[in-house]
């Protein structure tokens, strides 16, 4: 603790009571600071706590091909939970997020580690930075439906492939598979992983990285027990923006397996247009545990709050 | 506990692009010694120390330590071990395992790395603390645990980036006094990099002086103290008074100049070319507010500033080409006779007071 510090905490005990005005003032102040919070509040009140309130609810509500009627029925619980159909597209939706997780995490490392360790001008980082960003520029529809005349049949790679004679056919697994559908999610959600990586990279001392080559660490030693377990916040960071993005998608999913595959968001927007609201939102609400668990899982692991 | 190792730098450069911060320079730093790197910032005493450690590549010449020369090695080959200004602990390991950090990458077994760096921290008296992470501790505590890093590795040499300036005056003076003690009795060299006098003073026994890339003088603070090489030496120093101008005449041992504004000043030293710019230092601390017996041993000025330091007051004087010159007058002399800005004074000192000072080639 600082002499400075001390001094003024016993200037501030060695104040008498203050007179009532300034009670009251102290007073006004901390009114006015909720007004302050008020905005906030009704933001997220009207736009983000209610829409999950009625989801909740809706979530118990029966229906038929007609209409919803109030109610309090287990049933779309039950009927979710108890069909192989839900437990396949989990475990088909988890597949997905785990490959993307992993790849996302390999590739996102890597270029945040270059633009942080081997780029020596912050302007050159900044550029390259923006480069990473520049798919952004465009929807992320748009950047899904290009890939279709990248991998389709008559494709580009195809073409090149049996131009160059390299294959005799054309590659089916290329676009409407399983690949396609990790390929176009790696695309779209690298950039969540090197954003938060790059930004506790850049926060490394590079001193420590001194520290560790004096006490005679070689490259992957100083990678492995020094910038990876400090890079440990970012990680987490970009591993909640792949995972959650991932869990809710359904236009990838969709566009890329070419209706062949399933995700949990695709079943949901499958049960919406067969109007089949209350099944969907119990649907909604069984996800949002699990994306809850897996995020908290996460932040279980790594303490991201230095971070933030 | 480890043997010292005499380090040797044979006309090192260092060159940036087209700036060089380091000039050819040549140093014996003798094993077991205490040396200190001083000088203002950007005067190439950092790049130095970090060529010796091995953190910067040397652009020409060699380094030499014990016998071997380090110039190509690794860090971690030297036999050096490094001290960073900010203690660079890694803030993800406890105390134990950043200590234990080199012996871990040499590939020492769990246990026994784990209990060779209790060992070291029980000697840094920092084992109440082992579980602990960096940021859990004050800056001296930080210090020590850096130390014990260092040390591990069981170094011919420890060198000391700026190791006191985190700290706040009292615990400076305090870490100063266990790093000199450290050195006594761990008996390596150490190499301190630091750019208050003060330090230097208290711990060196050779005191390099740098400034702008070069080594303006290597000796004994005693030495640096009583007999600067040179007038940047003498003001960097502050306990002398430097006066520039030219030789009038010498012989018999005995240098007379002349500064612009037409007054002479004699100074002992060999015979000098007349008309060659010189430079003299007077002490500080040894000049009397008293009518000089000879004139040539002081000069009439008008005080300029007073500033009172308990046992001593300082005076600023204007005359003589020099607008800062400066008298350290004890207390009891000062109060005798006491003087306030804008008084006329007379100055004087004796020969013995005033020394000639060098220039170097640049």
């Amino acid at each position: 603790m600082t002499p400075a510090m001390t001094d003024d905490e016993t200037q501030g005990m060695a104040y008498p009571k203050p007179p009532i005005t300034a009670r009251i003032g102290k007073v006004a102040s901390r009114i006015a600071s909720y007004l302050q919070a008020v905005p906030l509040a009704l933001i997220l009140g009207f736009f983000f706590l209610l829409p999950i309130l009625m989801i909740a609810v809706v979530s118990f509500w029966d229906y038929d091909f007609a209409g919803l009627y109030p109610d309090f029925l287990t049933m779309n619980y039950t009927d979710t939970l108890g069909s192989w159909v839900t437990w396949k597209t989990y475990l088909n939706t988890l597949k997905y997020t785990a490959l993307v997780w992993g790849l996302t995490l390999l590739i996102g490392f890597w270029v945040a580690y270059f633009l942080a360790f081997h780029i020596r001008t912050t302007t050159m980082q900044m550029v390259l930075f923006l480069v990473c960003t520049v798919p952004f520029l465009t929807s992320n529809i748009i950047r899904m439906i290009s890939w279709i005349p990248v991998l389709g049949r008559n494709g580009l790679v195809n073409t090149t492939l049996i131009e160059m004679g390299i294959i005799p056919s054309p590659i089916e697994w290329l676009l409407y598979s399983d690949f396609a559908v990790v390929l176009a999610m790696v695309h779209l959600n690298t950039l969540f992983m090197v954003t938060p990586i790059f930004n506790t990279l850049m926060r490394i001392d590079r001193s420590l990285i001194e520290a560790a080559r004096d006490a005679g660490a070689n490259g992957w030693q100083i990678l492995w027990n020094v910038i990876i377990p400090l890079a440990k916040p970012g990680i987490a960071i970009g591993s909640i923006f792949v995972v959650t993005l991932v869990m809710a998608d359904f236009s990838t999913v969709q566009v890329m397996s070419g209706g062949q595959s399933a995700s949990v968001a695709l079943m949901m927007k499958n049960q919406m247009s067969l109007l089949q609201y209350p099944a969907a939102a119990a649907n909604a609400v069984v996800l949002l545990i699990v994306v809850l668990l897996m995020v908290a899982a996460i932040l279980r692991v790594v303490d991201i709050r230095k971070e933030l | 506990m480890s043997k010292a190792a005499e380090i040797d730098i044979v006309s090192v450069s260092k060159v940036y692009g087209s700036t060089t911060a380091v000039h050819s320079i040549s140093l014996k730093i003798p094993s077991g010694s205490y040396c200190c790197f001083l000088g203002p910032s950007g005067c190439g005493k950092t790049s130095t120390l970090r060529m010796i450690a091995g953190h910067e590549s040397i652009s020409s010449g060699d380094v030499r330590l014990g016998n071997i020369v380090v110039t190509d090695l690794p860090p971690a080959k030297r036999g050096t071990a490094m001290m960073f200004q900010s203690y660079a602990l890694f803030p993800h390991l406890d105390l134990i395992d950043n200590v234990a950090f080199s012996l871990k990458m040499k590939g020492v077994e769990k246990e026994e790395r784990r209990a060779k760096a209790l060992e070291m921290l029980k000697l840094m008296q920092m084992e109440p603390y082992a579980t602990r992470r960096p940021a859990q501790l004050s800056g001296g505590q930080q210090q020590r645990v850096a130390l014990a890093r260092a040390l591990i590795t069981d170094p011919e040499a420890l060198l000391l980036d700026e190791p006191l300036s985190a700290l706040d005056p009292f615990l400076k003076i305090r870490m100063r006094a266990e790093l000199k003690k450290l050195q006594k009795s761990l008996g390596i060299t150490f190499v301190h990099v630091t750019h208050s006098q003060e330090e230097a003073m208290a711990l060196a026994d050779i005191i390099v002086i740098m400034n702008d890339g070069r080594i303006e003088q290597a000796a004994h603070p005693r030495e640096v103290f009583e007999r600067p090489a040179t007038a940047f030496v003498a003001r960097f120093m502050g306990d002398h008074n430097v006066l520039t101008g030219r030789v009038v005449e010498s012989g018999d041992g005995k240098v007379t100049l002349e500064v612009p504004e037409g007054q002479t000043f004699t100074v002992a030293g060999p015979d000098q070319e007349p008309g060659a710019p010189i430079d003299i230092g007077v002490r500080t601390d040894r000049v009397r507010l008293a009518a000089a017996s000879d004139k040539t041993l002081g000069f009439n000025g008008v005080v300029s500033n007073v500033e009172y330091r308990g046992a001593s007051v300082k005076i600023t004087v204007i005359g003589a080409g020099s607008d800062d010159f400066t008298v350290i007058a004890t207390d009891a002399d000062y109060f005798e006779k006491p003087v306030s800005v804008g008084d006329a004074v007379s100055l004087s000192w004796g020969l013995e007071d005033a020394v000639l000072l060098g220039r170097i080639a640049a």
